[in-house]
């Protein structure tokens, strides 16, 4: 294993994790929800819910955080290297897949695990080895 | 109103730490996957700092009943590790490892303005809703339907 010293960030990554954090704490402690972000979408599937303002309110502050972040500062560093064919895949497969999971990389990988959940912590290692395992089969094996 | 003043703020809050962590970049995600190339360990450190932060907020939220603004504590109550949980984590991690989008970092770069990312999170969700007509189609007899029930993950 070489370790990519140029790209690894590691004091900007743990700030940025630091005020994920506080996301979902503010959330949990005055909104009573846990901050995972597919289960947020999702639920917007349902329009006449009573929890659809909030939901959109979550999503539209996600949203929005570029836009501001441009202005105060600069554009924010995001580079999509694949095409439209394999976007379109992987959006679909990352949809039921959350689903079927119920969670995603905020819900499992940051909440659940906050909360000591055996479940998230199974499924948040499913997911990284077998997004590890796609990188390596279409990097290294295809590639 | 005050929830949903919350809930803004949460998510926008969110936002930008992806935007500072680095993750809302699906290169940088790939570059984490990437444990056989160069490596960057940065999502490592993203989980550590939120992780630390979420350790106290959630332990003071599970003694509580309701929320600061007095909302019921709607925490998850699912305990199974069924196969469900891991078949889904593992097409949402073939999802994630093609192209490094997980749903967060898609909204925030539907922000900036990336097509490539509207392409995405419309294709996921027609995948949320795909997965809900699967639940419909399989559960019609039974009581209430799972994809009310994990809704509430």
């Amino acid at each position: 294993m070489t370790i990519d010293w140029i790209a690894f960030t590691p004091w900007w990554s743990l700030i940025g994790g630091i005020l994920i954090g506080i996301a979902a704490a503010l959330l949990v402690l005055f909104n009573g929800r846990v901050a995972g972000i597919s289960g947020i979408v999702a639920g917007l599937l349902h329009p006449r819910h009573p929890d659809t303002a909030w939901r959109i309110a979550f999503v539209l502050g996600l949203v929005v955080a570029p836009i501001v972040y441009v202005l105060l500062d600069r554009a924010p560093m995001i580079v999509i290297d694949a095409g439209y064919p394999l976007l379109v895949a992987a959006g679909l497969l990352v949809g039921i897949g959350t689903r079927y999971g119920a969670g995603c990389t905020s819900g499992h990988g940051v909440c659940g695990i906050s909360r000591l959940s055996p479940r998230s912590i199974v499924a948040t290692i499913v997911f990284i080895v077998v997004g590890m395992l796609t990188v390596f089969v279409m990097r290294h094996a295809l590639g | 109103m005050n929830k949903s003043l919350f809930a803004f703020a949460a998510g926008f809050l969110f936002g930008v730490g992806l935007i500072v962590s680095g993750m809302a970049s699906p290169r940088k995600v790939l570059g984490f996957l990437d444990v056989a190339g160069a490596w960057d360990p940065s999502l490592a450190m993203v989980m550590v700092g939120a992780i630390a932060v979420g350790l106290f907020a959630f332990a003071r939220a599970g003694r509580r009943s309701t929320s600061l603004l007095g909302a019921p504590m709607q925490l998850p109550t699912t305990r199974d590790i069924d196969r469900r949980l891991v078949v889904g984590s593992a097409l949402f991690g073939v999802g994630w490892g093609l192209v490094g989008f997980c749903p967060g970092p898609a909204l925030v770069a539907l922000g900036a303005g990336r097509v490539k990312a509207l392409v995405f999170a419309v294709a996921m969700l027609a995948g949320m809703i795909v997965f809900e007509w699967i639940e419909r189609s399989r559960g019609e007899g039974r009581g209430t339907s799972d994809a009310e029930r994990v809704v509430a993950d």
